[in-house]
């Protein structure tokens, strides 16, 4: 082979090895683009929900409460006839089938809808007011377009007859989206258009303030003393190396050891965000402490060697020197440890978060759900509106990893020293 | 500095005050991921009624819900546990051993398993033996047990189509894949092979239901919506899961007939269909007036208004309990009669 065929060789071998570099992170674009389509698609619908414009007669003979009622009696009373009597005048109705077929376009909360206008206007009985109702999960689906309408009947969870009633609901305008504030300000529910996210919010916030508050003092005051002050020998070693596979332990593991300790020993409640929050600490303590001595050992030594000089103790050089320099390095690693811990699952379902908790917590001992724990909640459930919903929720936590990550790289950009 | 250590020191009196003062004014459930869904919409009505805390209700399974259930008396163990099956003598005795004597059993109502497949499919018939010899790990040819060799259905009976065999199962710890052992695996066994597992000195019954694991019985994990996308995509395969699942998506899946009946409401109720099996939620009768609510949750779900044939319930896909057991069922629920233990 003469020099210039081998040089022609050599060039094609780095041409190709550009050509596959290129692919592959062209390959792992497509993926992350189909992934956040497919998210996206499914799941941007859930943030609005079907309303149906009806008119409700508070019927003052229907009804067991007057103007001016005190707040716990109209919360006691029952405002069931006003709503059926209500809703029923929509369409005309023929018979008891046809009459449950209407009554089943609109929630199941209908009835509370109504009760809590009367409360919030307490001076509307006897007149007759247009409310937005909202409307039930099958509807909801239908006039998002995720529910096909072309199948005969008999495969349709909706009839001809509540077809006919939603044409023309849509022709008079009387059928609109809004905002679906139910999506955020409320917990679970088997109604998928009832259900929300704002108790696993609720839930992963309280985790991962508890998780912050244990891990981040512990994680620091460790990867101080392991950097600054332990001297170096095969205990500090031995340490070290623990630390580093603690990092890679699976989490699942975790959530092993709170069920044997936290729940099975200590008796600590379960399904609550406490002990979400103790083993998820556990679980990002050495994902912090790593992070965390790789930014104080990036401070150079002059900087602790002139304060010495200048006659500092090492106590004085290390936290009013050294650990302010690295403190954006600490801030970052312990974001990131913390964006992990918000998507975690496997330990938390053995803790027994996987569970149905319909009132939104108010304290950390209270059971809960948490973000990606609904996720997997949602994704097992039967009702077509609960496809949108998971998607949603997905989107949801997506986003706060985004923007957690994001401050991550952005203290460290904005606060770190460079040291050329 | 000073501050993070004080409140850590105040996380920490916290965690330690509240584990040992806890108490709970609000209803604990474990057990079946099958009864989850109907406890759940019953729950939430309870919790709306305003007058108790809305019941917790955790997905466990039906053997994890008993290890929890049967661990002990106190605020820290559950109330109640849903089952797919009965309480088995072996739970009950466990539950004795911790001080759990006192057992209200209720059975909520019914659930048809459904062998479905997609909604455009050719419709089929099967028997509970050519669900076993499409299945099983070891069939029965010419009175000498092999390795199954089926591949395609008409192999196992020349009446059932020239397709290969393709079923989606439900993995070993769910609820589905215990009834459809004992109701499918179990019964449609055949005779020679249950005599050949005898003389071998094997137990016939656990025999049976292991399944073959050569391609043919794909293992399509708990997520039954997904068992749903998968039997859409793919007219040749099969799957079983609730009746429900077939409720709430008959514009997608339908089901094949076993021994010529479809699954319906009337089938399942008085089990002329099949793959049909009662469906129980168990209640400590020690923590009745302990934790608040449980005896007005017990009236709630044994209302006609749940579990009645026009009941909530019924919508989602429960079918309900014949006139006579239904009698006996809120008997119980309103007497808090307890199970015999032995």
């Amino acid at each position: 082979m003469t020099k210039e065929q081998r040089l022609i060789k050599r060039h094609r071998a780095e041409k190709r090895f550009k050509f596959y570099g290129l692919f592959s992170i062209f390959l792992a674009l497509l993926f992350v683009l189909i992934l956040v389509n497919n998210i996206f698609s499914k799941g941007s619908s859930a943030f609005m929900k079907t309303v149906i414009k009806t008119e409700i007669f508070y019927d003052q003979e229907l009804m067991e409460v007057e103007n001016g009622a005190s707040r716990e009696d109209i919360l006691d009373a029952d405002f069931f006839d006003v709503t059926i009597e209500s809703l029923l005048k929509v369409y005309p109705t023929n018979g008891l089938e046809e009459e449950k077929q209407l009554i089943n376009l609109f929630s199941t909360d209908a009835e509370i809808e109504i009760k809590l206008n009367f409360l919030e206007n307490n001076n509307i009985a006897g007149q007759k007011i247009i409310l937005e109702i909202t409307a039930s999960d099958d509807i909801d689906q239908l006039h998002k377009g995720n529910y096909p309408r072309d199948l005969p009947e008999e495969r349709r969870r909706i009839s001809d007859f509540q077809l006919k009633i939603f044409d023309k609901l849509v022709d008079e305008g009387k059928i609109e989206k809004n905002f679906n504030n139910y999506y955020f300000n409320k917990g679970d529910s088997r109604d998928p258009e009832l259900a929300g996210i704002g108790g696993a919010l609720i839930g992963s916030f309280y985790s991962i303030l508890i998780c912050l508050l244990l891990s981040f003092p512990i994680a620091v005051l460790a990867s101080i003393y392991l950097e600054e002050f332990a001297p170096k020998n095969k205990i500090t070693d031995f340490i070290e190396i623990n630390i580093n596979n603690l990092a890679a332990v699976p989490s699942i593991v975790y959530g092993l050891l709170a069920l044997q300790i936290l729940l099975s020993t200590l008796h600590m409640p379960r399904s609550t965000p406490l002990v979400a929050g103790i083993t998820l600490a556990l679980m990002t303590l050495p994902r912090i402490i790593i992070p965390c001595r790789a930014s104080l050992k990036a401070v150079p030594p002059s900087i602790r060697e002139g304060a010495l000089a200048v006659g500092a103790s090492k106590f004085q050089s290390v936290f009013h020197h050294v650990v302010p320099l690295a403190l954006p390095g600490t801030l970052s690693g312990t974001i990131i440890g913390l964006a992990q811990a918000l998507g975690e699952t496997a330990p938390l379902i053995l803790i027994g978060m996987v569970a149905f908790v319909v009132d939104i917590p108010t304290s950390p001992v209270d059971p809960s759900a948490s973000l990606p724990v609904q996720v997997y909640l949602w994704s097992e459930s039967a009702e077509r509106g609960f496809v949108e919903k998971t998607s949603a929720t997905i989107m949801i936590l997506l986003s706060f990893l985004i923007v957690m990550n994001f401050l991550a790289v952005y203290l460290r950009q904005k606060f770190e020293k460079r040291w050329n | 500095m000073n501050k993070i250590t004080n409140l850590v020191l105040a996380f920490l009196i916290l965690v330690s005050f509240t584990s040992n003062s806890y108490s709970r004014d609000q209803i604990k459930i474990v057990g079946s991921s099958t009864v989850y869904p109907y406890a759940t919409v019953v729950a939430e009505k309870f919790g709306k009624s305003g007058k108790f805390k809305t019941p917790v209700i955790e997905s466990t399974g039906t053997g994890g819900g008993m290890k929890l259930f049967c661990a002990g008396v106190g605020a820290n163990h559950p109330d109640i546990t849903n089952a797919s099956r009965a309480i088995k003598k072996k739970e009950l005795a466990l539950c004795a051993k911790n001080g759990v004597d006192e057992i209200i059993e209720i059975v909520v109502g019914n659930d048809g398993i459904s062998f479905a497949h997609a909604v455009d499919a050719p419709d089929a018939d099967f028997t509970k033996e050519q669900l076993w010899r499409a299945l099983a790990h070891e069939v029965d040819v010419d009175g000498k047990l092999i390795k199954n060799p089926y591949t395609k259905w008409n192999e196992i009976d020349a009446s059932l189509p020239n397709k290969k065999i393709e079923i989606l199962i439900a993995p070993p710890t769910s609820g589905t894949r215990d009834a459809w052992n004992s109701l499918v695996m179990g019964k449609g066994c055949s005779k020679t092979a249950k005599s050949l597992y005898d003389v071998a000195g094997k137990k016939a019954k656990k025999e049976c239901a292991k399944m073959r694991e050569d391609g043919y019985a794909i293992e399509a994990g708990e997520n039954d919506t997904l068992i749903v996308q998968k039997l859409t995509s793919n007219p040749n395969a099969f799957g079983f899961f609730g009746y429900s699942y077939l409720v709430a998506n008959k514009d997608k899946v339908k089901a094949a007939a076993i021994e010529g009946v479809q699954p319906s409401l009337e089938g399942i109720q008085n089990y002329s269909y099949p793959i049909a099996r009662p469906l129980f939620f168990y209640v400590k009768k020690a923590h009745i007036g302990v934790i608040p609510g449980i005896q007005e949750y017990l009236k709630e779900f044994t209302s006609k208004k749940a579990m009645g044939g026009r009941g909530y319930l019924a919508d989602i896909g429960l079918v309900p309990l014949a006139s006579d057991k239904y009698k006996v069922t809120r008997t119980a629920a309103l007497d808090l009669n307890t199970l015999k233990i032995n």
